[in-house]
């Protein structure tokens, strides 16, 4: 078989030699365009899991490359001049140049062909010369654009800059630097790569590197830059500079990897951000999957290329996923400046979803005990304490309110409530909740006017015997419990008059038990929903009373928190998002208008709810739909509410039509919630399947919740 | 959990005699459901039939359509359909539907492949009318509201359909590790519906025992999935061959919260049925 590698560097190299020393009679040759010793990369990195893997495909290789390895266990954190230390993590460093020269001698001792300073303008003319053509030919892969057709490469540019320098000064272990300046915010990623030298990249936002003019600076004005803005750190160590320029990240994804006799390799395949390493583990990986599927299937090319895309892209594509959230959280990290070093260490360390709580405690138990201690602490400095409860079981305030931990207990909603009217059979449910104690028991949305409720089924506060009734159940939870209960308040608007949900979502009731809906605009849910009438003044002015009425009946009943429904579709939420709202009025349009009917039934409650207790929004934070409210959006909805005196916000997404499809799994709404209360700055109530206490505690440690919504069912 | 079977109706050697036998078997044995397998372009029987044929034969077991591709059907004939084999069978059905992924399948019975997902959707949610209201298309199903309904699939909308309009979801095959994380989205997607309990969870997988029988499962899984490209491997290679893989992935789907698995033969021999029972009896 004839086998052309396009491309020298790991990804071609490794394949080349596992390929050339499994058929000895098979013919390889390897094109690289550069020289044989020249590479304009630094170090990189191995994770533990990796060298196994190497072991097994080539001892040989395998004992050099682990000999020239610089090994380290720990993540350094400098941010605000401070350091912060989390070890048991296992590094491993090589110059590139070195892993190259190791792969090299390795091919050549084994008979495949290296050619150097070939460079491959063509490729089309090995289709039909070689058997098997191996594109590794990087991101910018000649192979793939030539085929670009076929392979569907999507390419996604990052929104930050960076430059890949060295420095002669050797770290012990992986750095990250954070320095404000007054042009904003820079951040380091260092790492040691062999006895002297370690890779040095500087990243910034786009309009912070332009401000510092780092846009016309070139090569060496560049370098100098970065010299002078880390000297403290550097100490009389150099930057070192090897044709580096400021250059965003490319996230690169092909729809397929092989084309006829051609398969693509690593960078050429696919690339994942640098923050999380590795690109190298990566496309070494693929060459030893490619290289097995070949021992198995021969030369059924089909069947290996197959086998090798079936078996790495579900692996790479989880791989981008992490990348994708590492690469977001340095795009923003400027929104974490306010936490404190430990948290902000924690937040970092847990920012592709990868890493938990527990995870890191097994791996370094001193740095989670500091964590416990930030947790445990009002200002987030460390706690004096000798032994601090974990983060979930710490206090939190809520506005006025002092809670003594960070759980909210979803009730049921399955109310079964008859005009209103809460059954005996759900009222001992919430004094069982109350005794699994909980901070908060989280009502299903309790509607504020009979024409209001989802279903028949609806609790709801609008009549004096609501509020009896309340008043009784409020009662009873405080004689026995310590949990406070939130009360929240809600009208269905145009998702009104359904069945219960026993069967599923939105199915309208026949027609003779609807009751009329309202929305802002007389759009039908879904096709088979009644279509609602568009509110006029008047019937804005009555919804809006009517919450107030069942805000003081609320109050009047010893109710603990109060929480305004604009999430999910509901009526208020129809008014914020564009694709719900078409009014021509000063509540449609922008989203200042969008907007405005929300806000002033929240001024409204906010108005005669007592100050002494907390009052919360529930607030769709995206739309997940083209066209939709979104993030950016919430987050200025949030600022208003929360000027307006909210005390805290439960994040939701979707259902803002049948249509959306969030991504749903274990602690989807995080983002969200992370979002709302670094942006806003509000405490931040976060749901989205949390079963595991080290999901909350990993949401409450990294401050991206306050506050964590549990299920009775998850917890049996 | 519970252990269904499934009826070797897409074999090319069936005949009404072994699908009976088949179905008798089931309904003296531990097993508590009947499965199906659906596909237009293929040397199969037709899901629905298959099941009036065996509610005949059987009292016991529920019926479980898995899965079949719904936009391929009319609504209404599909929604009548199921009442009557709900009615007929004494409340034993459960309708498992998803889109089905084969363009020819679409092309056959002349449906429209684009646009599929959004009447899949409509689907969904008129069915449910069929049987909850009584309209004039009967009859009644005996389960109160309909059969249930599960949604197959892997996409995210996917889980958002289980929540939106179904009753539960079913996996259409994978070690346990695969089903635990789908059964976690569709958990996921519940909860946020706001909808009450929890979804039922049903999982499916192949099985074989004695050489020959192992053999022409694979070569099977190979034909039949062979529209998946590179799976078709995945999928023969977790067939279950031994007594003690079949435990050990019960064990598996019982701890990820699966309500119900059912076992698919890889061949028609009703023996491979007793030898099943057998395993889980002993």
């Amino acid at each position: 078989m004839r086998i052309t590698v396009i491309g020298g560097g790991p990804a071609g190299l490794y394949a080349a030699l596992l390929l050339k020393k499994r058929y000895r009679d098979w013919h390889i040759e390897v094109y690289e365009r550069n020289p044989a010793g020249a590479t304009y990369g630094w170090g990189v990195v191995f994770s533990d899991r990796t060298l196994g893997e190497l072991r097994e495909a080539d001892y040989t290789s395998y004992t050099e490359i682990t000999d020239n390895f610089v090994i380290w266990d720990t993540i350094d954190v400098w941010y605000r001049g401070q350091l912060t230390r989390c070890r048991g993590h296992v590094f491993a460093g090589i110059a590139r140049r070195k892993l190259l020269a190791i792969l090299q001698a390795r091919c050549r001792e084994l008979g495949v062909l290296l050619h150097f300073e070939a460079e491959i303008e063509d490729p089309t003319q090995f289709i039909s010369s070689a058997d098997v053509l191996i594109a590794a030919d990087g991101v910018n892969s000649v192979v793939r654009s030539t085929f670009a057709e076929v392979f569907r490469p999507s390419m996604v540019l990052g929104t930050a800059r960076y430059i890949w320098l060295g420095t002669d000064k050797v770290l012990d272990a992986f750095t990250f630097i954070f320095r404000e300046t007054e042009h904003g915010l820079f951040q380091v990623h260092a790492y040691p790569f062999d006895g002297n030298t370690s890779t040095f990249i500087v990243e910034c936002s786009e309009d912070t590197w332009r401000h510092a003019g780092l846009d016309q600076a070139d090569e060496a004005e560049s370098l100098a830059f970065c010299q002078q803005l880390f000297s403290d750190h550097l100490g009389e160590h150099r930057l070192l500079s090897n044709r580096s320029r400021w250059i965003r990240f490319i996230t690169l994804r092909n729809r397929t990897w092989h084309y006829e006799n051609m398969v693509l390799l690593g960078d050429a395949a696919h690339t994942a951000h640098f923050s999380i390493g590795s690109g190298t583990k990566l496309a070494m990986e693929d060459a030893i999957v490619l290289a097995n599927a070949f021992e198995e299937h021969g030369d059924d090319l089909e069947a290996v290329f197959d086998e090798y895309e079936s078996l790495r892209k579900p692996k790479v594509e989880a791989f981008q996923q992490a990348a994708v959230e590492s690469q977001t959280y340095f795009e923003h990290v400027r929104r974490y400046l306010h936490m404190e070093p430990v948290q902000f260490t924690f937040h970092l360390l847990t920012r592709s979803g990868r890493m938990s709580f527990d995870n890191l405690r097994l791996r370094d138990p001193t740095f989670i005990n500091a964590v416990e201690h930030s947790c445990a602490s009002d200002d987030g400095k460390l706690s004096a304490a000798l032994f601090v409860p974990p983060p979930l079981l710490t206090p939190v305030r809520l506005g006025p309110t002092q809670l003594p931990n960070r759980l909210v207990l979803a009730l049921s909603p399955d109310v079964g409530a008859r005009d209103g009217v809460l059954p005996e059979a759900f009222v001992s449910h919430v004094l069982d909740g109350a005794h699994r104690a909980p901070a908060l028991l989280l009502f299903p949305p309790v509607a504020v006017s009979a024409e209001g409720r989802m279903t028949p089924e609806c609790p709801g506060l609008y009549r004096p015997e609501h509020r009896d009734a309340w008043a009784t159940l409020m009662e009873q939870v405080h004689a026995s419990t310590s949990a406070r209960v939130i009360a929240h308040l809600s009208h269905a608007g145009r998702r009104g008059a359904t069945r219960p949900r026993r069967h599923g979502l939105d199915l309208p009731l026949p027609p003779e038990a609807q009751w009329p809906l309202l929305a802002p605009s007389p759009l039908p849910y879904t096709p088979m929903s009644p279509t609602p009438r568009a509110m006029d003044r008047q019937e804005m002015e009555q919804v809006r009373e009517a919450f107030v009425r069942a805000a003081r009946l609320a109050a009047e009943a010893g109710v603990d928190v109060l929480q305004i429904n604009m999430a999910h579709g509901y009526l208020l939420a129809s008014f914020l998002s564009p694709l719900t709202n078409r009014r021509e009025d000063e509540y449609g349009g922008p989203l200042e208008n969008r907007m405005r009917y929300p806000l002033e039934v929240f001024q409204a409650v906010r108005a005669v709810w007592p100050e002494e207790r907390p009052l919360g929004v529930t607030l769709t934070v995206s739309d997940q739909e083209p066209e939709g409210f979104t993030p950016e959006e919430a987050v200025t909805v949030g600022r208003e509410l929360k000027m307006l005196g909210c005390d805290f916000i439960q994040v939701a997404v979707g259902q803002t039509t049948p249509h959306t499809r969030p991504a749903y799994g274990p602690a989807f709404l995080k983002v969200y919630s992370d979002l709302i209360r670094n942006e806003v700055h509000i405490p931040t109530v976060c749901g989205g399947y949390l079963t595991t206490a080290d999901h909350v505690n990993t949401l409450v440690a990294a401050g991206r919740a306050d506050l964590c919504i549990v299920s009775l069912e998850d917890y049996p | 959990m519970n252990v269904g079977i499934g009826l070797p109706n897409t074999k090319h050697d069936i005949t009404g005699e072994i699908m009976v036998t088949w179905a008798r078997k089931a309904d003296e044995g531990p097993f508590t459901s009947l499965g199906v397998l659906d596909r237009m372009v293929y040397q199969s029987t037709e899901p629905l039939m298959t099941l009036a044929a065996v509610a005949g034969v059987t009292q016991r077991v529920r019926l479980a359509a898995t899965i079949i591709a719904a936009p391929l059907r009319n609504t209404v004939l599909l929604a009548k359909q199921a009442a009557t084999l709900d009615l007929l069978s004494g409340g034993r059905l459960v309708l498992g539907v998803a889109l089905g992924a084969r363009r020819e399948d679409y092309e056959a019975v002349g449906a429209q492949y684009r646009g599929r997902a959004r009447r899949f959707n409509e689907q969904l949610l008129t069915l449910r009318t069929f049987w909850e209201d009584h309209t004039a298309v009967g009859p009644r199903p005996v389960q109160s509201g309909g059969p249930p309904l599960l949604v197959g699939g892997m996409s995210d909308q996917t889980f958002a359909r289980v929540a939106r309009y179904a009753d539960g979801y079913i996996h259409g095959g994978g070690p346990p590790r695969a089903f635990a994380r789908a059964a976690q989205r569709a958990r996921a997607a519940w909860e946020d519906a706001g909808r009450p309990g929890t979804p039922m969870l049903w999982g499916m997988a192949y099985f074989a025992f004695g050489k020959e029988a192992v053999e022409a499962s694979r070569q099977y899984l190979l034909d039949y999935y062979a529209f998946t490209g590179p799976f078709a491997r995945r999928i023969a290679e977790g067939l279950l061959t031994t007594p003690q893989a079949v435990r050990q992935f019960i064990r598996g789907y019982a701890d990820a919260g699966c309500d119900e698995l059912i076992l698919f033969p890889g061949v028609s021999d009703p023996e491979q049925l007793d030898r099943l029972a057998d395993i889980l009896e002993g």
